[in-house]
């Protein structure tokens, strides 16, 4: 018991508590598709958020949503609906559901799931073409998932 | 619950943004060869599609318009490429095209039904192996690979010559497991993203992903003049792009795979005018 406790502190403190990340096939959804519990124990950094929502290899969020506060990053699509205030109408929990797979919350939707490694009908290597190699990397990493979270959440007026 | 309100309020206002966006204009081709670019779904879309539209209407204005005229279509470059290749004897026969099929107009029939199912073959062709079995069966000469520059051109030659006609590919008969094949392709996500054609194409088109304006994906205009590689795309080498950019290991040009989602795919535009050679960007 002691021992559990203390070695979840010291990763706590460390900072870098990758081992204790909620593996991808071991996240925990709600009734509604919602994740209550952090993938990291530690609080997401909006500012990077930000940045991978506009990134082509990382989330490319804006590749099918419009969001006024990204507007310096060109051509925003409209596949999705708009995520202005977002953050006022969806919870933390639903957000971060939301982003790990939306096929929990939104049935059939087209929206791809961020953090997940397994069910892929002919999984590719990147943008290849080619197979995947051995392990499926999720899209985004546990931390980078909290921290696109943190940025909807501060999406308040629509 | 608020959530499940919320989810259905999101479905609504996504709703119209769908279908919005095809523009409603129409293509003449040289001031008096008229394209049907826009018309009634095929039967066997039904519960899909009610209306079908060449990836032309989703062109910006200046694309749309390189369409028009002959000499503003850099794709006709490669059809006049083709017309040379027509009457050259290649292969340990020394025949030409020309000398067994006559002139290219009299092939206008062709590109309208193809892919198509060939009996003796015993199985589906697409306009491309067809060729190849001339070339190496009647002329003695190489085939060519897919969706590779001599093959593109001449197909594009087969699909000028045939612009204005209804795509009428049969889907029944002995073609029909293959177009099954293709259909289930079609509708399959792919890849890390988990998309199928239909994700895009039957759900989106009108849509934009990021700059992408979202066609139906039709291939009555292939091969197509792409402006961003400056020269002709074949139909399968379309498919593979589409296909790796759900992140996914994709098949191959000439593969039965694509063969038969050539096929159907196809299908989905009967109705609709051989437009090719297009430009798109
Ligand atoms: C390929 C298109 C696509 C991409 C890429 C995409 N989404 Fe979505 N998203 C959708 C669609 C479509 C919906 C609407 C849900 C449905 O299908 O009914 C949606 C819904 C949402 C919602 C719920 C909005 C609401 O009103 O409740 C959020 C939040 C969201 N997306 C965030 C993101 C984030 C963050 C990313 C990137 C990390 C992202 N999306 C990437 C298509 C996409
Ligand atoms: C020696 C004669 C011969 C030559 C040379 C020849 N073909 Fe053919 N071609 C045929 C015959 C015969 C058929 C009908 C085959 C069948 O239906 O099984 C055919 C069929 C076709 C078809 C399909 C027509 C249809 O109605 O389905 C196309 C397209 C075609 N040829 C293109 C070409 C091209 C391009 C060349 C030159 C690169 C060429 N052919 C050279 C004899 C020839
Ligand atoms: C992630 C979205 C996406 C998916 C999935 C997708 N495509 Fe596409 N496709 C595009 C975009 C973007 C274009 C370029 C704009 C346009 O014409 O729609 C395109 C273009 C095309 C075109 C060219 C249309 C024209 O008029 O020039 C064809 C054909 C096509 N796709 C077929 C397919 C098929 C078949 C599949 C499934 C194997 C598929 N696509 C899957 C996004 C997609």
């Amino acid at each position: 018991m002691r021992l559990t406790a203390m070695t979840a502190a010291v990763a706590l403190l460390a900072g870098a508590a990758f081992a204790e990340d909620v593996a991808p096939d071991a996240v925990q959804f709600g009734e509604d598709g919602q994740i209550e519990a952090s993938l990291t124990g530690t609080p997401g950094d909006p500012e990077n958020g930000k940045a991978i929502m506009t990134n082509r290899g990382k989330g490319n969020c804006v590749a099918c949503h419009a969001v006024t506060a990204l507007s310096d990053a060109p051509f925003h699509g409209d596949v999705g609906p708009s995520l202005d205030g977002v953050g006022e109408y969806r919870s933390e929990a639903e957000l971060r559901g939301i982003v790990v797979n939306p096929k929990m919350i939104f049935e059939g939707t087209v929206m791809p799931a961020f953090y997940k490694t397994s069910g892929f009908t002919r999984p590719g290597d990147g943008y290849t073409g080619k197979a995947a190699t051995d392990t499926i990397e999720p899209i985004l990493s546990a931390q980078e998932v909290e921290d696109v979270v943190a940025f909807l959440l501060t999406l308040k007026d629509s | 619950m608020k959530f499940t309100a919320l989810t259905a309020v999101a479905a609504l206002l996504m709703a119209p943004a769908a279908y919005a966006e095809a523009d409603d204009e129409s293509l003449v081709i040289n001031g008096d060869l008229e394209i049907t670019t826009h018309t009634d779904a095929p039967a066997h879309l039904d519960g899909h599609l009610d209306e079908i539209y060449s990836g032309w209407h989703f062109r910006d204005d200046e694309t749309q318009a390189m369409e028009a005229d002959d000499f503003d279509n850099p794709a006709m470059i490669f059809v006049d490429q083709a017309r040379d290749m027509w009457t050259t004897p290649e292969g340990s026969e020394g025949k030409s095209c020309a000398d067994c099929h006559g002139a290219p107009e009299d092939m206008a029939a062709v590109r309208p039904v193809y892919p198509k199912w060939n009996e003796d073959a015993g199985e589906v062709r697409t306009m491309q192996m067809q060729m190849n079995d001339c070339r190496t069966n009647r002329m003695g000469a190489d085939a060519w690979k897919t969706d590779a520059k001599d093959a593109l051109n001449m197909e594009a030659l087969m699909s000028s010559v045939a612009r204005g006609q209804p795509v009428n590919v049969a889907i029944d008969g002995p073609a029909q497991s293959v177009w099954e094949q293709g259909k289930e392709l079609y509708y399959t996500r792919t890849g890390i993203l988990d998309l199928s054609c239909a994700s895009c194409h039957e759900e989106n088109y009108g849509n934009r992903i990021r700059s992408d304006h979202l066609s139906q994906g039709q291939i009555n205009g292939f091969p197509a003049y792409r402006l961003k590689n400056a020269g002709l795309n074949g139909v399968q080498g379309r498919f593979k792009g589409c296909v790796r950019d759900t992140r996914a290991e994709t098949f191959s040009p000439g593969s039965p795979e694509f063969i038969a989602l050539e096929l159907y795919v196809a299908s989905r535009g009967n109705g609709l005018s051989v437009e090719g050679p297009s430009v798109r960007n």
